[in-house]
């Protein structure tokens, strides 16, 4: 890289009074198709600004640097050529560490894939790709995806942008420190209890996860296959339904998918909540800490001054989930990681880590003889009752509003030796996947310099409604404009 | 629900892992933390609940089974840390003295 390449790109940035922390898709989507600046430009600096701050929040495991610069320049000639483009052309963005991508380190953060290069694209990857969308690096995760915090990754804790020496949220933590820090415009995730909500909370991100079967599993590693939910993260909601609009619907590859998708996901966007019914579950509410209350109910309250009506439901068997989830979790881990036997790809069993292993034995265990109907049958009997809960409140309420977390983003270190402590960090976040229902984090406020999110929830394939109450409390709020100093 | 002890060697030799000594006692104390919370399940009524299936209600999916353009020997073995003659290798799995 030459100093006078650096010199005019800072320029370009300049002249614009471009501030990449508070960049959205949006914005770099319209200067792109401007021309006012160039795809190779603005990656460029995305670049740059990934591998500085890598060193100190550990957000990634792969950059990609010349993949990233090739595309770009793909896209500048495409732009040249006046073709019409999806709004992501050009837009840098990063896959959490579990998305295969053709030819490019795929570690699942574990030692036991270091050295793996998948032979093909997930699905998710492709349809962004062909988008000509800019796969800048592949993000920090828990290995496999087992964890709350981003701690259990074999490639070292990442750290949260708004303050390192918290946890980032996990088990998405790379992604969401990725995006909170700017080292990329968004970033894909995986939420099978709570993978993207919790580190899109922790990191003032919009986050969702969709309806189980909206968006493809294939190609990306397995946790929990009938948990498992693919999605993403942005700084705004606008931003996140842009993304939502190339990754969902119907793929051949995955048989659990559907086209119960909307055209597209922005254009009613700014629909407003008047009339609009919004549940409170009171499971969520009762012993929840007090600030983190208060933040929340402001939050409902702002969506009642826009005409929303707000009343209160009951999700009775809300104190079952994480139990019910730590038994059907590990049992589906544990059947998903047989597979990694050293053979076809990737090193042998011994390089598991400790949490892997943990999970493995104890869904070894309960799907053993003699144990499956206590442990997985019982389980998947709670589960029923879990998605009727929600099934029944909403035939009353439109959305469920609820908290994301239970605490602030904690200190790294504080529970990770402590696994079942650990595991009640996802007691709000586990049930929307054990009832297949969408749920978008939303960032609402903060409380001593740390971010917090809150959920809403709707009816399975609901995330056009979603949007519509993340936009109009977004509107209001603009929490997403307060970035971290780093 | 009485307290449940998993025998987690021979758990262990089920899921293929080996463990050292340290790492099956602390487990054991974890898993035996964690059984008991799970345990509360037990408190639910689920007398007539039938198990959940698929969580959007899809019921047998199918495809016509054709064939398509899939991996070249070469792509598929790329990762492999061992091959012979475009096949993967792995250890034997039966011995010469292997009852038949």
């Amino acid at each position: 890289m030459t100093s006078k390449g650096n010199f005019r790109r800072r320029l370009t940035l300049y002249k614009l009074m471009i501030d990449p922390q508070k960049l959205t898709i949006q914005e770099a989507s319209e200067l792109i198709a401007e021309k006012k600046i160039s795809a190779v430009e603005l990656n460029q600096s995305f670049l740059e600004r990934a591998k500085k701050l890598n060193a100190k929040l550990n957000s990634f495991i792969t950059i990609c640097r010349d993949e990233a610069l090739k595309q770009a320049k793909k896209v500048d000639e495409l732009i040249a050529g006046n073709q019409s483009l999806n709004p992501l052309a050009g837009i840098p963005i990063a896959f959490k560490d579990l998305f295969s991508t053709k030819g490019i380190k795929t570690t699942a953060g574990s030692k036991v894939l270091e050295n793996y290069a998948p032979a093909y694209n997930a699905t998710v990857v492709k349809k962004l790709l062909d988008e000509n969308v800019i796969c800048i690096g592949k993000t920090n995760l828990d290995a496999w995806g087992h964890g709350s915090s981003g701690e259990n990754s074999d490639f070292g804790p990442t750290k949260n942008p708004y303050d390192s020496s918290k946890v980032a949220g996990g088990s998405s933590s790379g992604s969401a420190a990725a995006v909170a820090s700017a080292a990329c415009l968004a970033s894909t995730g995986t939420d099978t209890g709570g993978s993207i909500r919790l580190p899109s909370a922790f990191c003032n991100l919009v986050g969702l996860k969709p309806t189980y079967g909206l968006v493809s599993r294939s190609g990306i590693i397995a946790m929990a296959s009938s948990l498992d939910c693919i999605g993403h993260l942005t700084k705004t909601v606008y931003d996140n339904a842009l993304v939502l609009n190339t990754t969902a619907g119907k793929d051949f590859f995955d048989s659990t998918t559907q086209e119960n998708r909307v055209g597209d996901y922005t254009k009613n966007i700014n629909r407003g909540v008047k009339n609009l019914k919004i549940g409170l579950p009171k499971e969520y509410f009762g012993n929840l800490d007090k600030d983190i209350k208060e933040k929340t109910l402001a939050a409902v309250k702002t969506l009642e001054k826009l005409g929303a009506k707000i009343e209160e439901v009951s999700l009775p068997h809300t104190k079952y989930g994480v139990a019910t989830y730590y038994i059907i979790q590990p049992s589906e881990v544990s059947s998903n990681l047989a597979r990694y036997d050293g053979i076809r790809f990737g090193f042998g069993r011994e390089k598991f880590g400790s949490e892997a292993k943990r999970r493995i034995i104890l869904g070894t265990f309960t799907l053993s003889s003699g144990y499956y109907d206590a442990y997985y049958l019982k389980a998947m009997k709670v589960r029923r009752l879990i998605k009727e809960d929600f099934e029944k409140a909403f035939e009353k309420v439109d959305v469920i509003i609820c908290p994301t977390s239970p605490t602030l983003p904690f200190k790294i270190g504080e529970k990770s030796d402590d696994p079942l402590k650990m595991y009640l960090s996802d007691i709000f976040v586990v049930n929307q996947n054990l009832a297949g229902v969408p749920s978008l984090n939303v960032p609402c406020g903060f409380i001593n310099g740390l971010p917090l999110g809150m959920q809403i929830v709707g009816r399975h394939f609901s995330e056009e409604l979603l949007y519509q109450v993340g936009y109009a409390h977004e509107q209001e709020t603009k929490f997403y404009e307060r970035r971290p100093e780093l | 629900m009485p307290k449940v002890k998993i025998d987690i060697e021979h758990v262990a030799k089920l899921a293929s892992l080996k463990l050292s000594a340290e790492q099956q006692r602390k487990l054991e104390k974890q898993l035996s933390e964690i059984l008991s919370y799970v345990g509360q399940l037990e408190e639910v009524n689920t007398n007539n609940i039938e198990p959940i299936g698929q969580i959007t209600g899809l019921e047998n999916v199918t495809r016509e089974d054709e064939t398509a353009p899939s991996f070249t020997q070469e792509a598929a073995l790329k990762n492999a840390s061992r091959q012979h003659n475009g096949f993967f290798e792995v250890d034997a799995v039966f011995t010469e003295n292997s009852p038949e």
